[in-house]
Protein backbone atom coordinates (compact mmCIF):
# COMPACT_ATOMS: atom_id res chain seq x y z
CA UNK A 1 0.00 0.00 0.00
CA UNK A 2 0.84 3.82 -0.27
CA UNK A 3 1.08 5.29 2.66
CA UNK A 4 1.77 9.13 3.60
CA UNK A 5 2.82 10.36 6.63
CA UNK A 6 2.94 14.02 7.79
CA UNK A 7 5.52 15.50 9.44
CA UNK A 8 5.18 18.35 11.76
CA UNK A 9 9.14 20.47 12.16
CA UNK A 10 8.56 21.57 16.09
CA UNK A 11 10.85 22.70 18.69
CA UNK A 12 12.44 20.61 21.12
CA UNK A 13 10.49 19.65 24.19
CA UNK A 14 12.82 21.06 26.37
CA UNK A 15 12.52 24.46 24.63
CA UNK A 16 11.98 27.52 26.93
CA UNK A 17 9.70 29.40 24.72
CA UNK A 18 10.05 33.43 23.81
CA UNK A 19 8.79 35.35 21.22
CA UNK A 20 10.20 38.38 19.07
CA UNK A 21 10.15 41.62 20.76
CA UNK A 22 6.66 42.60 19.17
CA UNK A 23 4.85 39.23 20.20
CA UNK A 24 3.72 38.39 16.97
CA UNK A 25 6.46 35.38 16.45
CA UNK A 26 7.72 32.53 17.98
CA UNK A 27 11.37 33.17 18.65
CA UNK A 28 13.69 30.41 16.29
CA UNK A 29 16.77 31.87 17.83
CA UNK A 30 18.91 28.70 18.96
CA UNK A 31 16.03 26.47 18.79
CA UNK A 32 16.53 23.11 17.99
CA UNK A 33 13.81 21.69 15.94
CA UNK A 34 12.60 18.05 16.16
CA UNK A 35 10.19 16.10 14.14
CA UNK A 36 6.63 16.13 16.36
CA UNK A 37 7.02 13.69 18.63
CA UNK A 38 3.31 12.36 18.03
CA UNK A 39 4.03 12.13 14.03
CA UNK A 40 7.30 9.25 15.55
CA UNK A 41 4.60 6.97 15.86
CA UNK A 42 2.34 7.55 12.48
CA UNK A 43 6.26 7.19 10.79
CA UNK A 44 7.33 4.31 12.93
CA UNK A 45 3.70 2.55 12.67
CA UNK A 46 3.27 3.40 8.42
CA UNK A 47 7.02 1.40 7.88
CA UNK A 48 6.24 -1.66 9.97
CA UNK A 49 3.11 -2.14 8.11
CA UNK A 50 4.99 -1.76 4.81
CA UNK A 51 7.30 -4.12 5.96
CA UNK A 52 4.30 -6.49 7.12
CA UNK A 53 2.74 -6.57 3.38
CA UNK A 54 5.59 -6.85 1.70
CA UNK A 55 5.43 -4.28 -0.55
CA UNK A 56 4.41 -1.05 -0.56
CA UNK A 57 6.11 2.50 -0.18
CA UNK A 58 6.52 5.19 2.95
CA UNK A 59 6.50 8.73 1.89
CA UNK A 60 6.77 11.71 4.08
CA UNK A 61 5.63 15.48 3.80
CA UNK A 62 5.97 18.64 5.15
CA UNK A 63 5.10 22.29 4.19
CA UNK A 64 7.28 24.17 5.43
CA UNK A 65 10.65 26.20 4.29
CA UNK A 66 14.20 24.41 3.51
CA UNK A 67 14.85 24.76 6.80
CA UNK A 68 13.21 21.79 7.75
CA UNK A 69 15.18 19.43 5.49
CA UNK A 70 17.34 17.80 8.64
CA UNK A 71 13.86 16.39 9.88
CA UNK A 72 12.49 15.16 6.63
CA UNK A 73 16.10 13.37 6.30
CA UNK A 74 15.62 12.14 9.85
CA UNK A 75 12.64 10.93 8.93
CA UNK A 76 13.71 9.06 5.37
CA UNK A 77 16.91 7.58 7.81
CA UNK A 78 14.22 6.23 9.93
CA UNK A 79 13.00 4.30 7.15
CA UNK A 80 10.53 6.12 4.55
CA UNK A 81 11.23 5.80 1.18
CA UNK A 82 10.78 9.35 0.32
CA UNK A 83 10.19 12.57 1.06
CA UNK A 84 7.93 15.55 -0.35
CA UNK A 85 8.58 19.17 0.88
CA UNK A 86 5.62 21.67 0.06
CA UNK A 87 8.03 24.79 0.16
CA UNK A 88 5.86 27.52 1.65
CA UNK A 89 5.67 28.77 5.45
CA UNK A 90 2.69 26.75 7.33
CA UNK A 91 0.71 29.78 7.83
CA UNK A 92 -2.14 27.58 9.60
CA UNK A 93 -4.27 24.36 9.87
CA UNK A 94 -6.69 24.80 7.14
CA UNK A 95 -3.31 25.93 4.74
CA UNK A 96 -1.32 22.75 5.95
CA UNK A 97 -4.76 20.43 5.36
CA UNK A 98 -5.01 22.13 1.70
CA UNK A 99 -1.57 20.84 1.07
CA UNK A 100 -2.21 17.52 2.47
CA UNK A 101 -4.69 16.71 0.63
CA UNK A 102 -3.70 17.97 -2.50
CA UNK A 103 -0.72 15.87 -2.59
CA UNK A 104 -2.46 13.17 -1.42
CA UNK A 105 -4.70 12.56 -3.85
CA UNK A 106 -2.54 13.42 -6.33
CA UNK A 107 -0.01 10.65 -5.52
CA UNK A 108 -2.87 8.08 -4.85
CA UNK A 109 -2.04 7.09 -1.42
CA UNK A 110 -4.03 4.59 0.21
CA UNK A 111 -3.02 5.36 4.24
CA UNK A 112 -2.94 9.52 5.59
CA UNK A 113 -1.43 9.00 8.96
CA UNK A 114 -0.18 11.85 11.21
CA UNK A 115 0.46 13.05 14.60
CA UNK A 116 -2.20 13.11 17.30
CA UNK A 117 -1.37 16.98 17.51
CA UNK A 118 1.67 19.45 16.67
CA UNK A 119 3.32 20.24 20.32
CA UNK A 120 3.26 23.71 19.02
CA UNK A 121 0.49 24.89 17.77
CA UNK A 122 -1.47 21.98 19.25
CA UNK A 123 -4.51 22.31 16.57
CA UNK A 124 -5.87 18.75 16.59
CA UNK A 125 -7.24 19.91 13.68
CA UNK A 126 -5.48 18.92 10.49
CA UNK A 127 -6.48 15.10 10.46
CA UNK A 128 -9.74 16.32 10.19
CA UNK A 129 -9.72 19.07 7.76
CA UNK A 130 -7.59 16.74 5.12
CA UNK A 131 -10.21 13.54 5.89
CA UNK A 132 -13.10 16.35 4.65
CA UNK A 133 -11.70 17.48 1.74
CA UNK A 134 -10.97 14.09 0.02
CA UNK A 135 -14.42 13.19 1.49
CA UNK A 136 -12.62 9.72 3.54
CA UNK A 137 -13.02 9.04 7.65
CA UNK A 138 -10.57 10.31 9.63
CA UNK A 139 -9.57 8.05 13.00
CA UNK A 140 -8.11 10.77 15.69
CA UNK A 141 -6.57 9.66 17.91
CA UNK A 142 -5.65 6.72 17.36
CA UNK A 143 -3.77 4.17 20.27
CA UNK A 144 -3.50 1.28 17.72
CA UNK A 145 -3.87 0.65 13.98
CA UNK A 146 -3.76 -2.94 12.01
CA UNK A 147 -4.07 -3.78 8.59
CA UNK A 148 -5.84 -6.62 7.09
CA UNK A 149 -5.52 -6.37 3.20
CA UNK A 150 -7.52 -2.79 2.27
CA UNK A 151 -9.21 -3.08 5.86
CA UNK A 152 -7.81 -0.96 8.65
CA UNK A 153 -8.86 -1.82 12.95
CA UNK A 154 -7.95 1.04 14.58
CA UNK A 155 -8.56 1.87 18.39
CA UNK A 156 -9.76 5.29 18.99
CA UNK A 157 -9.34 7.24 21.83
CA UNK A 158 -12.43 8.51 23.54
CA UNK A 159 -12.51 10.61 26.57
CA UNK A 160 -13.26 7.88 29.04
CA UNK A 161 -12.78 4.92 26.99
CA UNK A 162 -12.13 3.91 22.94
CA UNK A 163 -14.01 2.97 20.06
CA UNK A 164 -12.96 -0.57 18.26
CA UNK A 165 -13.30 1.14 14.74
CA UNK A 166 -13.36 -0.62 11.03
CA UNK A 167 -12.86 1.58 8.19
CA UNK A 168 -11.98 0.67 4.65
CA UNK A 169 -8.39 2.58 2.63
CA UNK A 170 -8.31 5.63 1.91
CA UNK A 171 -8.41 6.93 5.32
CA UNK A 172 -6.52 9.54 7.69
CA UNK A 173 -5.60 8.55 10.96
CA UNK A 174 -3.88 10.66 13.63
CA UNK A 175 -1.35 8.79 15.69
CA UNK A 176 -0.51 8.41 19.52
CA UNK A 177 1.11 6.11 21.97
CA UNK A 178 1.02 3.07 22.53
CA UNK A 179 0.39 2.57 18.69
CA UNK A 180 4.10 1.26 18.88
CA UNK A 181 7.09 2.00 19.96
CA UNK A 182 9.11 5.12 17.45
CA UNK A 183 12.23 4.05 15.72
CA UNK A 184 15.45 6.01 15.70
CA UNK A 185 17.65 5.94 12.62
CA UNK A 186 20.73 3.98 12.63
CA UNK A 187 24.11 4.11 10.53
CA UNK A 188 22.65 2.53 7.40
CA UNK A 189 19.45 4.46 7.44
CA UNK A 190 21.48 7.41 8.19
CA UNK A 191 23.67 6.50 5.32
CA UNK A 192 20.77 5.62 2.28
CA UNK A 193 18.86 8.68 3.20
CA UNK A 194 21.15 11.09 1.64
CA UNK A 195 20.36 9.72 -1.46
CA UNK A 196 16.38 9.03 -0.91
CA UNK A 197 14.32 11.00 -2.68
CA UNK A 198 13.16 14.61 -1.78
CA UNK A 199 10.80 15.69 -3.93
CA UNK A 200 10.27 20.25 -3.34
CA UNK A 201 6.94 20.99 -4.89
CA UNK A 202 4.63 24.49 -4.39
CA UNK A 203 2.19 25.04 -2.64
CA UNK A 204 -1.60 24.92 -3.60
CA UNK A 205 -4.90 26.38 -2.83
CA UNK A 206 -5.67 29.29 -0.38
CA UNK A 207 -4.42 31.46 2.09
CA UNK A 208 -5.04 30.65 6.19
CA UNK A 209 -8.17 31.40 7.89
CA UNK A 210 -6.63 32.36 10.99
CA UNK A 211 -3.75 34.31 11.56
CA UNK A 212 -2.03 35.06 15.28
CA UNK A 213 -2.39 38.21 16.92
CA UNK A 214 0.08 38.25 19.57
CA UNK A 215 1.53 35.64 21.88
CA UNK A 216 1.90 35.68 25.58
CA UNK A 217 3.34 33.85 28.29
CA UNK A 218 2.08 32.60 31.39
CA UNK A 219 1.53 35.11 34.11
CA UNK A 220 4.36 33.97 36.63
CA UNK A 221 3.41 31.86 39.82
CA UNK A 222 4.17 34.03 42.80
CA UNK A 223 6.59 31.29 44.58
CA UNK A 224 5.85 28.51 46.41
CA UNK A 225 4.39 28.39 50.02
CA UNK A 226 5.73 25.49 51.65
CA UNK A 227 4.51 23.51 54.38
CA UNK A 228 6.36 21.63 57.30
CA UNK A 229 6.27 17.63 56.22
CA UNK A 230 5.29 16.94 60.13
CA UNK A 231 2.48 19.16 59.75
CA UNK A 232 0.99 18.11 56.28
CA UNK A 233 -2.61 18.01 57.40
CA UNK A 234 -2.06 22.00 57.66
CA UNK A 235 -1.62 21.88 53.58
CA UNK A 236 -5.70 20.90 53.53
CA UNK A 237 -6.42 23.58 55.56
CA UNK A 238 -4.83 25.99 53.44
CA UNK A 239 -6.55 24.70 49.86
CA UNK A 240 -9.90 24.48 51.85
CA UNK A 241 -9.37 28.44 53.60
CA UNK A 242 -6.59 30.40 51.54
CA UNK A 243 -6.74 28.20 47.77
CA UNK A 244 -10.31 27.72 47.83
CA UNK A 245 -10.44 24.59 45.59
CA UNK A 246 -11.65 21.82 47.97
CA UNK B 1 -28.21 34.61 13.29
CA UNK B 2 -27.62 32.39 16.42
CA UNK B 3 -24.44 30.77 18.19
CA UNK B 4 -24.83 27.07 17.89
CA UNK B 5 -23.22 24.66 21.42
CA UNK B 6 -22.58 21.70 20.80
CA UNK B 7 -23.46 19.48 23.73
CA UNK B 8 -21.86 15.89 24.27
CA UNK B 9 -24.16 14.02 26.44
CA UNK B 10 -22.99 10.54 28.70
CA UNK B 11 -25.61 7.82 30.28
CA UNK B 12 -28.21 10.74 30.18
CA UNK B 13 -25.91 13.25 31.45
CA UNK B 14 -24.63 16.52 30.23
CA UNK B 15 -20.63 16.43 30.25
CA UNK B 16 -19.24 18.66 32.93
CA UNK B 17 -16.77 20.18 30.05
CA UNK B 18 -20.19 20.53 27.90
CA UNK B 19 -21.83 22.63 30.33
CA UNK B 20 -18.64 25.00 30.55
CA UNK B 21 -19.12 25.20 26.43
CA UNK B 22 -23.10 26.38 26.85
CA UNK B 23 -22.29 28.64 29.66
CA UNK B 24 -19.43 29.97 26.77
CA UNK B 25 -22.08 29.80 23.85
CA UNK B 26 -24.70 31.90 25.98
CA UNK B 27 -21.92 34.65 26.79
CA UNK B 28 -21.13 34.86 23.23
CA UNK B 29 -24.59 35.14 22.42
CA UNK B 30 -25.14 37.76 24.86
CA UNK B 31 -22.03 39.72 23.35
CA UNK B 32 -23.70 39.04 19.39
CA UNK B 33 -27.27 40.29 20.77
CA UNK B 34 -28.30 36.67 19.84
CA UNK B 35 -29.66 33.93 21.67
CA UNK B 36 -27.88 30.25 21.76
CA UNK B 37 -29.14 26.87 20.82
CA UNK B 38 -27.21 23.65 21.87
CA UNK B 39 -27.68 20.64 19.38
CA UNK B 40 -26.95 17.46 21.89
CA UNK B 41 -25.27 14.31 21.11
CA UNK B 42 -24.57 11.04 22.74
CA UNK B 43 -27.00 9.45 25.17
CA UNK B 44 -29.50 12.18 26.69
CA UNK B 45 -32.28 12.80 28.93
CA UNK B 46 -34.99 15.29 28.11
CA UNK B 47 -34.64 16.45 31.61
CA UNK B 48 -31.30 17.23 31.40
CA UNK B 49 -31.21 18.61 28.36
CA UNK B 50 -34.03 21.08 28.98
CA UNK B 51 -31.91 22.02 32.32
CA UNK B 52 -29.19 23.37 30.39
CA UNK B 53 -31.77 26.72 30.60
CA UNK B 54 -29.37 26.95 33.99
CA UNK B 55 -26.42 27.90 31.11
CA UNK B 56 -28.27 30.16 29.35
CA UNK B 57 -29.29 27.48 26.66
CA UNK B 58 -33.15 29.17 25.43
CA UNK B 59 -33.37 25.96 22.73
CA UNK B 60 -31.86 22.49 22.95
CA UNK B 61 -32.33 20.63 19.61
CA UNK B 62 -31.71 16.39 20.07
CA UNK B 63 -32.05 13.94 17.75
CA UNK B 64 -33.11 10.25 19.14
CA UNK B 65 -31.98 8.00 16.88
CA UNK B 66 -30.57 5.32 18.67
CA UNK B 67 -27.44 5.16 16.91
CA UNK B 68 -26.24 8.56 18.01
CA UNK B 69 -25.49 7.09 21.15
CA UNK B 70 -21.98 6.83 20.38
CA UNK B 71 -19.73 8.95 19.05
CA UNK B 72 -19.80 8.22 14.95
CA UNK B 73 -17.87 10.92 13.37
CA UNK B 74 -19.58 11.04 9.69
CA UNK B 75 -23.10 10.99 11.75
CA UNK B 76 -22.03 13.83 14.27
CA UNK B 77 -20.23 16.04 11.46
CA UNK B 78 -23.59 15.74 9.61
CA UNK B 79 -26.26 16.38 12.04
CA UNK B 80 -24.53 19.97 13.48
CA UNK B 81 -23.92 20.80 9.97
CA UNK B 82 -27.37 20.52 9.50
CA UNK B 83 -28.31 22.36 13.10
CA UNK B 84 -25.77 25.30 12.19
CA UNK B 85 -27.92 25.41 8.58
CA UNK B 86 -31.44 25.48 10.29
CA UNK B 87 -30.21 28.16 12.87
CA UNK B 88 -27.98 30.08 10.55
CA UNK B 89 -25.95 29.84 13.51
CA UNK B 90 -22.06 32.57 13.08
CA UNK B 91 -20.30 30.66 15.42
CA UNK B 92 -20.36 27.19 16.50
CA UNK B 93 -19.11 26.37 19.96
CA UNK B 94 -17.74 23.07 21.22
CA UNK B 95 -15.25 21.25 23.80
CA UNK B 96 -11.76 21.06 22.92
CA UNK B 97 -12.22 17.29 23.66
CA UNK B 98 -11.65 13.98 21.00
CA UNK B 99 -15.13 14.15 19.85
CA UNK B 100 -15.15 18.41 19.10
CA UNK B 101 -11.66 17.92 17.63
CA UNK B 102 -12.73 15.33 15.40
CA UNK B 103 -16.45 16.62 14.82
CA UNK B 104 -15.05 20.46 14.24
CA UNK B 105 -12.09 20.18 12.16
CA UNK B 106 -14.55 18.31 9.68
CA UNK B 107 -16.97 21.32 9.75
CA UNK B 108 -14.85 23.81 9.52
CA UNK B 109 -14.10 22.54 5.85
CA UNK B 110 -17.85 21.73 5.33
CA UNK B 111 -18.82 25.03 6.69
CA UNK B 112 -16.32 27.28 5.21
CA UNK B 113 -15.17 28.28 8.92
CA UNK B 114 -12.38 29.89 10.98
CA UNK B 115 -11.59 27.01 13.53
CA UNK B 116 -9.77 27.72 16.81
CA UNK B 117 -8.98 25.02 19.14
CA UNK B 118 -7.77 25.24 22.75
CA UNK B 119 -9.50 28.39 23.80
CA UNK B 120 -9.49 29.80 26.91
CA UNK B 121 -11.15 32.93 26.96
CA UNK B 122 -14.32 34.56 26.17
CA UNK B 123 -14.02 35.94 22.45
CA UNK B 124 -12.82 39.92 22.05
CA UNK B 125 -15.22 41.89 19.09
CA UNK B 126 -13.61 45.20 19.31
CA UNK B 127 -12.80 46.49 15.95
CA UNK B 128 -14.93 44.48 14.12
CA UNK B 129 -12.35 41.72 14.35
CA UNK B 130 -12.86 38.49 16.13
CA UNK B 131 -10.18 37.21 18.78
CA UNK B 132 -9.94 34.84 21.03
CA UNK B 133 -7.31 33.44 22.88
CA UNK B 134 -5.77 29.71 22.81
CA UNK B 135 -3.43 27.44 24.51
CA UNK B 136 -0.47 26.91 22.36
CA UNK B 137 3.32 25.51 22.87
CA UNK B 138 1.96 23.25 25.23
CA UNK B 139 1.06 25.64 28.02
CA UNK B 140 4.18 27.65 27.89
CA UNK B 141 2.08 30.25 26.03
CA UNK B 142 -1.27 31.44 24.97
CA UNK B 143 -2.21 33.23 20.88
CA UNK B 144 -4.49 35.93 20.11
CA UNK B 145 -5.90 34.57 16.99
CA UNK B 146 -8.48 36.66 15.02
CA UNK B 147 -10.55 34.35 12.98
CA UNK B 148 -11.55 35.95 9.72
CA UNK B 149 -14.10 33.74 8.22
CA UNK B 150 -17.99 34.40 7.86
CA UNK B 151 -18.22 31.87 10.21
CA UNK B 152 -16.31 30.77 13.67
CA UNK B 153 -15.88 27.41 15.37
CA UNK B 154 -14.42 27.87 19.20
CA UNK B 155 -13.20 24.42 20.64
CA UNK B 156 -13.22 25.57 24.41
CA UNK B 157 -10.30 23.95 26.57
CA UNK B 158 -11.52 22.18 29.49
CA UNK B 159 -11.69 23.79 32.86
CA UNK B 160 -11.42 27.27 31.46
CA UNK B 161 -14.98 28.71 31.86
CA UNK B 162 -17.05 27.86 34.45
CA UNK B 163 -20.11 26.95 33.83
CA UNK B 164 -22.94 28.83 35.17
CA UNK B 165 -25.95 27.74 37.05
CA UNK B 166 -29.24 30.27 37.04
CA UNK B 167 -31.63 28.41 38.42
CA UNK B 168 -34.79 28.02 37.74
CA UNK B 169 -34.62 28.69 33.95
CA UNK B 170 -35.40 25.81 30.91
CA UNK B 171 -34.20 25.35 27.82
CA UNK B 172 -37.20 24.19 25.11
CA UNK B 173 -36.18 20.73 23.90
CA UNK B 174 -36.82 20.25 19.91
CA UNK B 175 -36.89 16.67 18.25
CA UNK B 176 -34.72 17.29 15.73
CA UNK B 177 -33.54 15.01 12.34
CA UNK B 178 -30.56 15.40 9.74
CA UNK B 179 -32.05 12.83 7.58
CA UNK B 180 -29.38 10.56 8.11
CA UNK B 181 -28.65 7.37 6.04
CA UNK B 182 -26.81 4.31 7.00
CA UNK B 183 -23.68 5.47 4.86
CA UNK B 184 -23.59 8.04 7.72
CA UNK B 185 -22.78 5.42 9.89
CA UNK B 186 -19.78 3.78 8.10
CA UNK B 187 -17.49 4.52 10.54
CA UNK B 188 -19.39 3.65 13.53
CA UNK B 189 -17.79 1.75 15.61
CA UNK B 190 -17.97 -2.21 16.13
CA UNK B 191 -16.83 -2.00 19.90
CA UNK B 192 -17.08 0.56 23.04
CA UNK B 193 -14.96 -0.17 25.94
CA UNK B 194 -14.64 1.88 29.15
CA UNK B 195 -12.41 2.56 31.86
CA UNK B 196 -12.97 0.61 34.97
CA UNK B 197 -13.06 4.10 36.28
CA UNK B 198 -11.65 4.12 39.88
CA UNK B 199 -13.43 6.77 42.08
CA UNK B 200 -15.58 7.56 38.82
CA UNK B 201 -13.68 10.31 38.18
CA UNK B 202 -12.58 11.05 34.51
CA UNK B 203 -8.85 12.29 34.45
CA UNK B 204 -10.18 14.64 31.23
CA UNK B 205 -13.11 16.18 32.98
CA UNK B 206 -11.43 16.29 36.76
CA UNK B 207 -11.23 19.44 38.37
CA UNK B 208 -8.33 18.16 40.77
CA UNK B 209 -5.97 15.02 39.94
CA UNK B 210 -3.66 13.47 42.25
CA UNK B 211 -0.76 12.24 40.34
CA UNK B 212 1.86 10.00 41.21
CA UNK B 213 5.80 9.54 39.56
CA UNK B 214 9.10 7.49 40.12
CA UNK B 215 9.47 8.84 43.85
CA UNK B 216 5.92 6.26 44.14
CA UNK B 217 8.42 3.29 44.00
CA UNK B 218 6.09 0.76 42.49
CA UNK B 219 2.17 -0.08 41.75
CA UNK B 220 1.49 -1.10 44.48
CA UNK B 221 2.07 1.90 46.27
CA UNK B 222 -1.03 3.55 44.35
CA UNK B 223 -3.29 3.20 46.94
CA UNK B 224 -2.01 6.24 48.51
CA UNK B 225 -2.44 8.25 45.34
CA UNK B 226 -6.06 6.81 45.15
CA UNK B 227 -7.10 7.23 48.81
CA UNK B 228 -6.18 10.80 49.03
CA UNK B 229 -8.28 11.27 45.09
CA UNK B 230 -11.13 9.30 46.77
CA UNK B 231 -11.12 11.47 50.02
CA UNK B 232 -10.95 14.49 47.59
CA UNK B 233 -13.26 13.72 45.14
CA UNK B 234 -9.99 13.86 42.73
CA UNK B 235 -9.14 11.65 39.37
CA UNK B 236 -5.93 10.04 39.40
CA UNK B 237 -2.86 11.17 36.96
CA UNK B 238 0.94 10.26 36.55
CA UNK B 239 3.79 10.31 34.86
CA UNK B 240 4.76 9.17 31.51
CA UNK B 241 7.62 6.67 33.14
CA UNK B 242 5.15 5.28 35.17
CA UNK B 243 2.87 4.63 32.58
CA UNK B 244 5.82 3.32 30.15
CA UNK B 245 6.80 0.68 32.71
CA UNK B 246 3.00 -0.19 33.04
CA UNK B 247 2.48 0.96 36.76
CA UNK B 248 -0.59 2.70 35.45
CA UNK B 249 -2.82 2.73 32.18
CA UNK B 250 -1.51 5.52 29.18
CA UNK B 251 -4.69 7.19 29.84
CA UNK B 252 -3.18 8.40 32.78
CA UNK B 253 -0.44 9.99 31.88
CA UNK B 254 0.12 13.60 31.42
CA UNK B 255 2.48 15.67 29.80
CA UNK B 256 3.22 17.08 26.60
CA UNK B 257 3.37 13.96 25.31
CA UNK B 258 -0.11 12.23 27.37
CA UNK B 259 -3.13 14.30 27.97
CA UNK B 260 -3.33 18.29 29.37
CA UNK B 261 -4.95 19.24 32.29
CA UNK B 262 -5.97 22.19 33.73
CA UNK B 263 -7.73 21.60 37.23
CA UNK B 264 -8.33 23.71 39.67
CA UNK B 265 -5.82 21.67 41.87
CA UNK B 266 -3.32 19.89 40.48
CA UNK B 267 -0.92 17.39 43.52
CA UNK B 268 2.06 16.29 42.13
CA UNK B 269 4.13 13.24 44.31
CA UNK B 270 6.86 12.15 43.53
CA UNK B 271 7.13 13.69 40.19
CA UNK B 272 10.39 15.71 40.02
CA UNK B 273 9.05 18.81 37.29
CA UNK B 274 10.47 17.70 33.73
CA UNK B 275 9.83 20.28 31.17
CA UNK B 276 7.54 17.69 29.31
CA UNK B 277 5.76 16.87 32.38
CA UNK B 278 5.13 20.74 33.34
CA UNK B 279 3.91 20.93 29.68
CA UNK B 280 0.91 19.32 30.27
CA UNK B 281 0.19 20.68 33.88
CA UNK B 282 0.95 24.04 34.45
CA UNK B 283 -2.35 25.55 33.30
CA UNK B 284 -3.81 23.75 36.63
CA UNK B 285 -4.77 26.64 38.59
CA UNK B 286 -3.24 25.26 41.93
CA UNK B 287 -0.30 23.17 41.93
CA UNK B 288 0.94 21.29 45.42
CA UNK B 289 3.91 19.53 44.61
CA UNK B 290 5.39 16.45 47.36
CA UNK B 291 8.81 16.00 46.86
CA UNK B 292 11.68 14.74 49.07
CA UNK B 293 13.90 16.94 47.15
CA UNK B 294 13.90 20.26 47.89
CA UNK B 295 15.84 20.94 44.46
CA UNK B 296 13.44 19.08 42.62
CA UNK B 297 12.32 21.45 39.93
CA UNK B 298 8.56 20.79 39.97
CA UNK B 299 8.72 23.38 43.27
CA UNK B 300 9.42 26.59 41.30
CA UNK B 301 6.15 25.73 39.44
CA UNK B 302 4.33 24.84 42.85
CA UNK B 303 1.91 27.07 44.44
CA UNK B 304 2.30 24.52 47.99
CA UNK B 305 5.17 22.91 48.87
CA UNK B 306 5.83 20.15 51.14
CA UNK B 307 9.54 18.70 51.16
CA UNK B 308 8.77 15.36 52.43
CA UNK B 309 8.25 11.72 52.08
CA UNK B 310 5.22 10.91 50.00
CA UNK B 311 5.06 7.74 52.19
CA UNK B 312 4.71 9.54 55.43
CA UNK B 313 2.38 12.58 53.68
CA UNK B 314 0.14 11.25 51.66
CA UNK B 315 -1.55 9.22 54.06
CA UNK B 316 -1.36 12.47 56.44
CA UNK B 317 -3.22 14.29 53.67
CA UNK B 318 -5.92 12.13 53.13
CA UNK B 319 -6.09 12.00 57.20
CA UNK B 320 -6.62 16.10 57.34
CA UNK B 321 -8.76 15.59 54.43
CA UNK B 322 -11.26 13.11 55.97
CA UNK B 323 -11.43 15.39 59.14
CA UNK B 324 -12.65 18.10 57.03
CA UNK B 325 -15.86 16.78 56.80
C1 LIG C 1 6.94 30.67 10.55
C2 LIG C 1 5.70 29.97 11.07
C3 LIG C 1 4.59 30.74 11.39
C4 LIG C 1 3.45 30.13 11.83
N1 LIG C 1 2.39 30.89 12.14
C5 LIG C 1 1.26 30.31 12.52
C6 LIG C 1 0.10 31.07 12.80
O1 LIG C 1 0.13 32.30 12.67
N2 LIG C 1 -1.03 30.45 13.20
C7 LIG C 1 -1.05 29.08 13.32
O2 LIG C 1 -2.10 28.52 13.69
N3 LIG C 1 0.01 28.32 13.08
C8 LIG C 1 1.16 28.91 12.68
N4 LIG C 1 2.24 28.14 12.45
C9 LIG C 1 2.16 26.71 12.69
C10 LIG C 1 1.87 25.90 11.48
O3 LIG C 1 1.04 26.56 10.63
C11 LIG C 1 1.27 24.57 11.87
O4 LIG C 1 1.97 23.59 11.18
C12 LIG C 1 -0.18 24.44 11.48
O5 LIG C 1 -0.89 25.45 12.14
C13 LIG C 1 -0.71 23.11 11.87
O6 LIG C 1 -0.54 23.00 13.24
P1 LIG C 1 -1.69 22.52 14.17
O7 LIG C 1 -1.17 22.57 15.56
O8 LIG C 1 -2.91 23.22 13.87
O9 LIG C 1 -1.78 21.03 13.65
P2 LIG C 1 -2.36 19.74 14.30
O10 LIG C 1 -3.70 19.51 13.78
O11 LIG C 1 -2.13 19.74 15.76
O12 LIG C 1 -1.34 18.73 13.63
C14 LIG C 1 -1.64 17.37 13.50
C15 LIG C 1 -0.70 16.71 12.58
O13 LIG C 1 -0.75 17.33 11.29
C16 LIG C 1 0.51 17.18 10.66
N5 LIG C 1 1.07 18.49 10.37
C17 LIG C 1 0.93 19.63 11.06
N6 LIG C 1 1.65 20.61 10.50
C18 LIG C 1 2.27 20.07 9.44
C19 LIG C 1 3.16 20.57 8.46
N7 LIG C 1 3.58 21.82 8.49
N8 LIG C 1 3.58 19.73 7.51
C20 LIG C 1 3.18 18.44 7.47
N9 LIG C 1 2.35 17.91 8.37
C21 LIG C 1 1.90 18.71 9.34
C22 LIG C 1 1.40 16.44 11.65
O14 LIG C 1 1.33 15.06 11.40
C23 LIG C 1 0.75 16.77 12.97
O15 LIG C 1 1.03 15.82 13.98
C24 LIG C 1 3.41 28.73 11.99
C25 LIG C 1 4.52 27.97 11.68
C26 LIG C 1 5.67 28.58 11.22
C27 LIG C 1 6.86 27.71 10.90
C1 LIG D 1 10.19 13.77 23.87
C2 LIG D 1 9.88 13.60 25.32
C3 LIG D 1 8.56 13.69 25.73
C4 LIG D 1 8.22 13.50 27.08
N1 LIG D 1 6.90 13.63 27.45
C5 LIG D 1 6.59 13.50 28.77
C6 LIG D 1 5.24 13.67 29.20
O1 LIG D 1 4.32 13.90 28.41
N2 LIG D 1 4.96 13.52 30.52
C7 LIG D 1 5.93 13.23 31.46
O2 LIG D 1 5.61 13.12 32.65
N3 LIG D 1 7.20 13.08 31.07
C8 LIG D 1 7.57 13.20 29.75
N4 LIG D 1 8.86 13.01 29.38
C9 LIG D 1 9.82 12.50 30.39
C10 LIG D 1 10.37 13.59 31.28
O3 LIG D 1 11.49 14.17 30.65
C11 LIG D 1 10.80 13.01 32.64
O4 LIG D 1 11.74 11.98 32.41
C12 LIG D 1 9.65 12.43 33.46
O5 LIG D 1 8.59 13.36 33.55
C13 LIG D 1 10.13 12.06 34.85
O6 LIG D 1 9.13 11.38 35.55
P1 LIG D 1 9.11 11.38 37.12
O7 LIG D 1 9.10 12.77 37.60
O8 LIG D 1 8.00 10.48 37.55
O9 LIG D 1 10.47 10.62 37.51
P2 LIG D 1 11.84 11.20 38.04
O10 LIG D 1 12.35 12.29 37.21
O11 LIG D 1 12.69 10.01 38.25
O12 LIG D 1 11.47 11.86 39.42
C14 LIG D 1 11.10 11.17 40.58
C15 LIG D 1 10.99 12.21 41.69
O13 LIG D 1 10.50 11.58 42.86
C16 LIG D 1 11.19 12.09 43.97
N5 LIG D 1 11.12 11.06 45.01
C17 LIG D 1 11.73 9.85 45.06
N6 LIG D 1 11.38 9.17 46.14
C18 LIG D 1 10.52 9.96 46.83
C19 LIG D 1 9.82 9.82 48.04
N7 LIG D 1 9.90 8.70 48.78
N8 LIG D 1 9.04 10.84 48.45
C20 LIG D 1 8.94 11.98 47.73
N9 LIG D 1 9.58 12.16 46.56
C21 LIG D 1 10.37 11.16 46.12
C22 LIG D 1 12.58 12.37 43.48
O14 LIG D 1 13.20 13.37 44.29
C23 LIG D 1 12.32 12.85 42.06
O15 LIG D 1 12.17 14.26 42.01
C24 LIG D 1 9.23 13.20 28.04
C25 LIG D 1 10.55 13.12 27.61
C26 LIG D 1 10.89 13.32 26.30
C27 LIG D 1 12.33 13.23 25.91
Amino acid sequence: MKFLVCISNVPDTTTKITFTPDNKEFNKAGVQFVINPWDEYALTRAIELKEAQGSGTVTVLNVGEADTEPNIRKALAIGADDAIRVNAAPKDAWFVAQQIAHYAKEGGYEVILMGKESIDYNGFQVHGMVGELLGIPTVAPAMKLDMSGNTATLEREIEGGKEIVEVAAPFVASCQQPMCEPRIPNMRGIMTARTKPLKVVEAVGEGAATAVAEYQLPPKKQGVKLIDAANAGELIKLLRNEAKVI
Amino acid sequence: MSVLVVVECDKGEVKKSSLEVASYGAQVAQMLGTTATAVAVGEATEANLAALGEQGITKVLFDAEPRLKDFVNGAYTKLIAAAADKEQAKVIVLANSNIGASVGSRLAVRLKASLATNVVELPKTDGGQFTVKRGAFSGKAFADVTLSGDRKIIAVKKNSIEAQHNGGQTAQVESFTAQLSDADFADAPKQVIMQDQAGGILLPEADKVVSGGRGMKGPENWHLIEDLAKALGAATACSKPVSDVDWRPHHEHVGQTGITVSPNLYIACGISGAIQHLAGVNSSKVIVVINKDPEAPFFKAADYGIVGDVFEVLPKLTQAVKELG
